[in-house]
C-alpha cells in the first residue's frame, strides 16, 4: 500500500519529489551491460583493444567516407573534416575536427557510434583506430604511422583544447579542480 | 459581437496599438476574421452544398480539411540524406500553445528509426546501485505526470538573426524549430532512485537508440528536478519522429538533449564530452573560444500573425498574435511595438500561462495602411527580457549558431505584404 499511497501523492499533487515506482526494473547482468556501455571518454576511459594507422585508415576512408566528406576530409556534400585551423576568430569560421573538437577519444566514440552513415556499427574497432587515426594525421595532429589504440589516443591533445568555457553552474567544481576531464 | 468602446480604441503606444483590455474583456474572438482579411468572395449561401447531403462516415484516425493541406511542416535534409535534416513547425497557420503531433519540428541525425517497443529497452547503468532494464510494459505501470512544455531546437531562428542580410522566410523556415505539446511519462527521478543513485554520480548520458546513437550529458540535478521519461504526446504515444516508444524530455533545454528513442541512461561522475556537446552544440564566439553546456534556451518570442506570407487586406483593425516562452520560467509580459520599437504596448497573454512553455500573446492595432515594422519583446520570471539583435551581436557576434533568442521585426508594407527586416 505504501507505493500506492506514493502513486496517488504523484498523481494528486503533480510533485516530483520523493515519489516511488513499482519497482519493475529487472537487474542487469554486468556482462549484459558491459556490451551496452560502449561510449567512449574524453579521457580515452572505455576505448577497446585494437589499433590502427593513418596508412590503414586512408583505405578505410576511401572505401566509406569519401564519397560524403571529399578527398582528405575537404568537403563533399557533407562536413568538411580537415584544415580550418585559425579560422576560429575569423569571419568565416570552419569548424573541423582538427580546428575545433577539443578530444580526441570522442573521434572514435562518435565514429564507431554513427559512422559510416548508411551503414553504422559495421567496421571493426581496428578499422575505427585507423580511421581515427587517418582523420587526426589529415589535420597534422599525428603522423602517418603513428598507431591509435587506447593508449595513444588517450594521449593525443587536440589544437583547441583549452578554448570551450563551460557555461553551466554543475562544470564550476570542475573549472576549479583543473580543466574540464583531464 | 459587441463592438469595441471608444475608450477601448484608445492608443496604448505608437502608430495605432490599442490597448490590451479590447482582448482581457472580449476575447479575441471580437477581433476575428473579419479583421484579418480572411472574408472572401464567395456568396453567403442560405443553402450550401454540404447542407443537402449527408455528410462522410466516421474515420478511425482522424486528419485535417482537406482545406487546409498547405498546412504542413517544413522539410529540409541534409545533401546526400534522406532523413537527416529539420522539419520545421507553420507556425504561421496555428493558433493558441498546443502544436499538433503531425506538424512538430523534427530534428534528426540519422533519420526515424522504426522500433518495435516490445523490443525496446531501457538500461539505467553506471555509479547506481543496481543496474536496472525497464521494458514499455514496466514503464508503462510507474507514476506519470503531465506537463504542456515547449521543446526548441538549439539552432532555431539563428539564420533569422545571424544571416548578414535578412532572409526571406516565414515563421516555419525562421523559428520553426520551436513546438509545444503535454508530454505525458515518468519522472525520471523515480527510475533513478530505483537504482538507487550512488553519491559520487553528478551527470548522466543518455543515448539514443536510432542510427547516430546521439548521446548527450545531462546534470544529474536536472534529472532530478523535472525530467521526464515522456511515453506520450498529446494524449497519444509518441510519434515515431518524437522518439517512439519513449523519450526524455528536458523542459527548457535545448531539444538535441531530450534524447529520443532513449535506450541507455548512464551515471557518470563528469561529463563525457560526446560530439553533441562538443564539436556541435557549443556557441562560438568572436574571439574563438566557445560557450560550452549552453543548456536553458532563454525568453524569446515571434508574432505569428500578421507574418510573412500572411499579408493584410487593407487599413483598419488588427489582432497581432504570437507566442512567447522562455526555458527559464513562466512568461511574465510581452510587449509589441508597431513603430519599430520606439513604443511598446502591453500585450494580453492568453491563460494558461505555464512555466517552460508556450504562452499565446495578443494585441490590437489599428493599421493606417502606410508602412510600419511590428516587434514583440516577451520577460519572464526571472527577469530576463528578450534582448534585441544588436545587443546579441555585440556580446556573442554572429558565429554562435546556437540559442539565438533576438527580437523580431516584420516590416508591414503599404501594400500589407509583410517580410522579415533587421530593425
Amino acid at each position: 500500500m505504501r507505493s500506492l499511497a506514493a502513486l496517488l501523492a504523484v498523481i494528486v499533487g503533480g510533485a516530483v519529489a520523493a515519489t516511488e515506482g513499482p519497482g519493475l526494473g529487472i537487474e542487469a547482468d554486468p556482462h549484459v551491460v558491459a556490451a551496452w556501455d560502449t561510449d567512449v571518454g574524453p579521457d580515452g576511459a572505455g576505448l577497446p583493444p585494437g589499433s590502427g594507422t593513418a596508412l590503414e585508415g586512408a583505405t578505410v576512408y576511401a572505401r566509406h567516407c569519401l564519397a560524403c566528406h571529399g578527398t582528405d576530409g575537404t568537403g563533399g556534400v557533407n562536413d568538411v573534416l580537415a584544415g580550418g585551423h585559425g579560422s576560429l576568430d575569423g569571419p568565416d569560421p570552419l569548424k573541423t575536427i582538427g580546428s575545433f573538437w577539443p578530444f580526441a577519444p570522442t573521434l572514435f566514440d562518435y565514429l564507431r557510434r554513427a559512422m559510416p552513415y548508411l551503414t553504422p556499427r559495421s567496421l571493426s574497432d581496428d578499422e575505427v583506430y585507423a580511421l581515427t587515426a587517418y582523420l587526426l594525421f589529415l589535420n597534422g595532429i599525428i603522423g602517418a604511422e603513428q598507431p591509435m589504440d587506447a593508449r595513444s589516443l588517450a594521449d593525443v591533445r587536440m589544437p583547441n583544447r583549452d578554448n570551450f568555457i563551460p557555461a553551466h553552474p554543475a562544470m564550476r567544481g570542475e573549472r576549479s579542480r583543473s580543466q574540464v576531464p583531464e | 459581437m459587441a463592438k469595441p468602446s471608444v475608450e477601448d480604441l484608445t492608443p496604448a503606444a505608437g502608430n495605432g496599438l490599442l490597448h490590451r483590455r479590447l482582448f482581457l474583456k472580449r476575447g479575441a474572438a471580437g477581433l476575428g476574421v473579419g479583421a484579418l482579411g480572411l472574408l472572401t468572395a464567395s456568396p453567403a449561401r442560405a443553402t450550401p452544398p454540404w447542407m443537402r447531403t449527408p455528410g462522410r462516415p466516421m474515420t478511425s484516425y482522424g486528419a485535417p480539411s482537406g482545406h487546409e493541406d498547405d498546412v504542413r511542416r517544413l522539410v529540409a535534409a541534409v545533401p546526400g540524406t534522406d532523413g537527416c535534416g529539420i522539419s520545421m513547425t507553420p507556425l504561421q497557420s496555428l493558433e493558441g500553445t498546443i502544436t499538433p503531433n503531425a506538424l512538430h519540428f523534427e530534428r534528426h541525425h540519422s533519420g526515424v528509426p522504426d522500433i518495435d517497443p516490445d523490443a525496446h529497452r531501457l538500461l539505467v547503468h553506471g555509479l547506481v546501485k543496481r543496474p536496472l532494464f525497464f521494458d514499455m510494459e514496466a514503464l508503462s505501470r510507474y507514476p506519470m505526470v503531465s506537463r504542456i512544455q515547449f521543446l526548441e531546437c538549439s539552432g532555431n531562428s539563428s539564420r533569422a538573426g545571424l544571416d548578414p542580410e535578412p532572409l526571406a522566410g516565414t515563421c516555419a523556415s525562421l523559428h520553426g524549430l520551436v513546438s509545444c505539446s503535454e508530454w505525458t511519462g515518468v519522472p525520471l527521478s523515480v527510475v533513478l532512485d530505483e537504482a538507487g543513485v550512488d553519491p559520487a554520480a553528478h551527470w548522466m548520458l543518455a543515448e539514443g537508440a536510432d542510427a547516430a546513437a546521439v548521446t548527450r550529458s545531462v546534470p544529474l540535478a536536472k534529472a532530478m528536478d523535472d525530467a521526464l521519461l515522456a511515453l506520450y504526446q498529446n494524449g497519444e504515444r509518441l510519434r515515431p519522429e518524437n522518439g517512439y516508444p519513449v523519450r526524455l524530455f528536458l523542459p527548457g533545454y535545448e531539444g538535441n538533449m531530450s534524447i529520443k528513442w532513449l535506450r541507455r541512461i548512464k551515471l557518470t561522475e563528469r561529463p563525457s564530452m560526446t560530439r553533441g556537446e562538443t564539436a556541435r552544440y557549443t556557441d562560438l564566439l568572436p574571439d574563438g573560444r566557445s560557450l560550452m553546456f549552453t543548456f536553458p534556451m532563454e525568453v524569446k518570442s515571434v508574432i505569428t500573425s500578421p507574418s510573412p506570407g500572411l499579408a493584410l487586406s487593407g487599413p483598419g483593425l488588427y489582432q497581432i498574435s504570437g507566442m512567447a516562452w522562455s526555458g527559464l520560467g513562466r512568461i511574465t509580459r510581452v510587449q509589441v511595438s508597431a513603430d519599430a520599437g520606439a513604443t511598446w504596448a502591453e500585450a494580453a497573454l492568453s491563460e494558461p500561462v505555464l512555466a517552460k512553455s508556450v504562452t499565446r500573446f495578443r494585441a490590437a492595432w489599428r493599421w493606417n495602411g502606410a508602412p510600419a515594422v511590428l516587434m514583440s519583446r516577451a520577460l519572464d520570471d526571472t527577469g530576463a527580457v528578450q534582448p534585441t539583435r544588436a545587443a546579441i551581436i555585440a556580446e556573442k557576434g554572429t558565429n554562435f549558431v546556437y540559442h539565438y533568442n533576438g527580437i523580431q521585426a516584420w516590416r508591414v508594407g503599404g501594400d500589407g505584404q509583410v517580410t522579415n527586416i533587421y530593425a
